[in-house]
């Protein structure tokens, strides 16, 4: 399942360097300058020099882009004051530099131990996103690290011009086991991972169009679905917003009955739809072509 | 207060503000300008249908062309925590809702978010914190998290976390530490008149997000600001 | 937080020209290490931080070995630690090592 050269299993670091055209990523912020959280230390917990987010920039095929890379394996790659003005600042040089920016999610979503600095660094980064994007700036999300992209992780993907999967970017506002703590595990058992994959999981948000490309879970994949979508306009405006109700509206009125996403699937006439989770990447692109709901554009 | 007391307060001389299945919606008129306001009631939690409803109301205002500001009202829990809502991609209407506030506000509407009771999570970035100004009344009780949801998370006992909470505003729920970090703009007084100061707060020019520096003015926040700022000048510089 | 620092006699000085090298995370069982050339080349410093107290006199050897089997003359080493064990320790200071003294890209 993993290529040797996985997304799932890299690191931030690995792979903001395998994305990028070799030896252009410079850092803003680096761990050198020991800019970590100043919260931590109030729970005891370790700090990490770079508090868990590579922000910077580099090329991609020559092109001048911005950068974020989430470190997953670090608190869950959660949003704490530090982590959050890293991308908030980068999305706001975004928007006076006019360069794309990527962001490499990988968050459980605010972190607790600074929850309230974390949630307004949130609301910041979505500001500073819309900002950039009504300027005309693309910002481009890609999922697929080991941590998803939760909570407020994917109130920032909702805001991005596109987003790029592989079947492990996972991404939903309320984790498996905080629906299950709250609503019980007749609502959503969490260890159920079948369930979690087919209702959060890469495959079921590019088949109703929640992502516009699916990738292998391999770093030069991501790269060259990258530059795909970076071709495309990003711009947000009172147009794109207009479409985007229509899009979602339509989905809660065709799906709004579906108890499980292969009700979904079924309805959206993919063959064998209990088939999809077993499927390799190019059998299943290949059976959902066609099929598949699509943003275009309207996000 | 309660949310009829609100609306008589900021509208005097009448309203048409209806509230249907806990969402909000309608406009009033406050010294001769036209508000629209819309918002959640009854500590309700918000879902799929409820944002696309509310972000509608707002599509609607902004396609109008008027520049009349937009009040949202808040009195919620948080998104709906549901296998359904998220099966349906709740995080794309919940942002949805978000980006047609950012909208509003760059259109040229003040955008002000009143917090009157409740709020959490999800649904408190998509509505209260996506507005350009957020006050509150006295009572409000925004929370990220509840303490003891956080003491399972943290694996924590309770009391640990309240000791803690007394040292700093960082991550203990309530109105004082939301607005000691900076989200909040000012805390309104509910026994004068909510018109006066809802005119006195449109007088203020609000251009970007000051939130960080007012979190770094209040002590709650120290370092967002100067990162923030920092990496802009180091991007712009390299 | 048990903040140790060790400063160490070194034979040889680290090779490259490379100013500095990150390697590892800060998770459980896992360490980061930031390695920065900006020490005369007979000395390496190393500063830990690590969640884990009272284990004081295994860092000392870990590190002990460490700067006899390499060559981290010039080095001040800093490390975060999320309770690894020892040679995990090890591993990653290796890593750090061979990460400063590769050809800058």
């Amino acid at each position: 399942m993993t290529s040797a050269n996985s997304w799932y299993e890299a690191g931030a670091r690995q792979r903001v360097a395998a994305l990028l055209d070799p030896g252009s990523f410079v850092e803003f912020i680096g761990p050198e300058q020991r800019e970590s959280s100043p919260h931590l230390a109030i729970f005891d917990l370790p700090e990490q020099f770079d508090d868990g987010i590579i922000v910077g920039r580099g090329t991609l095929e020559g092109r001048r882009i911005l950068v974020a890379a989430q470190e997953g394996r670090f608190m869950g790659g959660a949003f704490g004051e530090v982590h959050g003005a890293k991308l908030t600042g980068l999305l706001r040089a975004a928007r006076s530099l006019r360069e794309p920016v990527l962001i490499l999610f990988d968050t459980g979503g605010v972190r607790l131990q600074e929850a309230n600095a974390g949630e307004i660094a949130i609301a910041e980064i979505m500001r500073a996103l819309v900002e950039a994007r009504m300027a005309g700036v693309q910002v481009v999300g890609l999922i697929g690290g080991r941590a998803g992209c939760y909570g407020g992780g994917s109130l920032i993907a909702g805001c991005c011009s596109a987003l790029i999967v592989s079947e492990q970017g996972r991404i939903s506002v309320s984790g498996p086991e905080v629906i299950e703590t709250n609503r019980g595990v007749e609502e959503f058992d969490s260890r159920d991972r079948a369930l979690v994959w087919r209702t959060m999981g890469g495959k079921h948000r590019y088949l109703i169009g929640g992502a516009d490309a699916f990738a292998d879970d391999d770093v030069l994949a991501f790269r060259e679905a990258a530059l795909i979508v970076l071709a495309e306009n990003g711009r947000l405006d009172a147009d794109v917003l207009e479409a985007e109700q229509q899009r979602l509206e339509h989905r809660l009125h065709r799906f709004g009955k579906a108890h499980d996403a292969i009700d979904i699937w079924t309805d959206i006439g993919v063959s064998e739809p209990t088939e999809i989770p077993g499927l390799a990447n190019d059998e299943f692109l290949r059976r959902i072509a066609d099929k598949r709901e699509t943003a275009n554009g309207a996000r | 207060m309660e949310l009829a007391d609100i609306l008589a307060s900021l509208f005097p001389g009448g309203h048409e503000v209806a509230v249907t299945d806990n969402l909000i919606s309608g406009s009033g008129i406050i010294n001769a300008i036209k508000v629209h306001v819309i918002g959640i009631a009854g500590q309700s939690p918000l879902g799929c249908e409820g944002a696309l409803i509310l972000a509608g109301h707002v599509l609607e205002i902004t396609r109008k062309g008027s520049a009349g500001p937009v009040l949202v009202l808040i009195d919620s829990s948080s998104q709906r925590m549901s296998r359904r809502d998220e099966l349906l991609g709740l995080s794309e209407c919940l942002t949805h809702l978000a980006k047609t506030l950012l909208l509003a506000g760059a259109q040229g509407h003040r955008t002000i978010g009143l917090l009157y009771g409740g709020s959490a999570a999800g649904a408190f970035i998509a509505t209260a914190l996506a507005t350009g100004t957020l006050v509150a009344l006295p009572g409000a009780h925004p929370a990220v998290m509840d303490l003891p949801s956080m003491a399972r998370v943290t694996k924590l006992p309770i009391e640990v976390l309240k000791a803690k909470a007394e040292k700093t505003p960082v991550f203990a729920p309530g109105l004082e530490n939301l607005a000691q970090t900076g989200a909040i703009h000012s805390v309104w007084n509910p026994d004068q008149s909510l018109a006066e100061q809802f005119f006195a707060l449109l007088a203020e020019q609000i251009s970007h997000d000051a939130r960080d520096r007012l979190g770094e003015s209040r002590g709650g926040r120290p370092k967002a600001a100067s990162i923030a700022e920092r990496v802009e000048k180091e991007a712009s510089h390299a | 937080m048990e903040k140790l620092s060790f400063t160490m006699k070194a034979s040889t000085a680290a090779a490259g020209t490379r100013a500095r090298a990150i390697v590892g995370v800060v998770a459980s069982g896992n360490l980061e290490v930031l390695l920065e050339r900006d020490l005369p080349a007979n000395v390496c410093v190393v500063d830990i931080a690590t969640a884990v107290h009272g284990f004081a006199a295994v860092w000392a050897a870990v590190i002990d070995d460490f700067v006899m089997r390499r060559s981290a003359g010039g080095l001040h080493i800093s490390i975060n630690d999320g309770g690894a064990r020892p040679d995990m320790v090890s591993l990653r200071l290796a890593q750090g090592v061979r990460l400063i003294e590769e050809l800058e890209a």
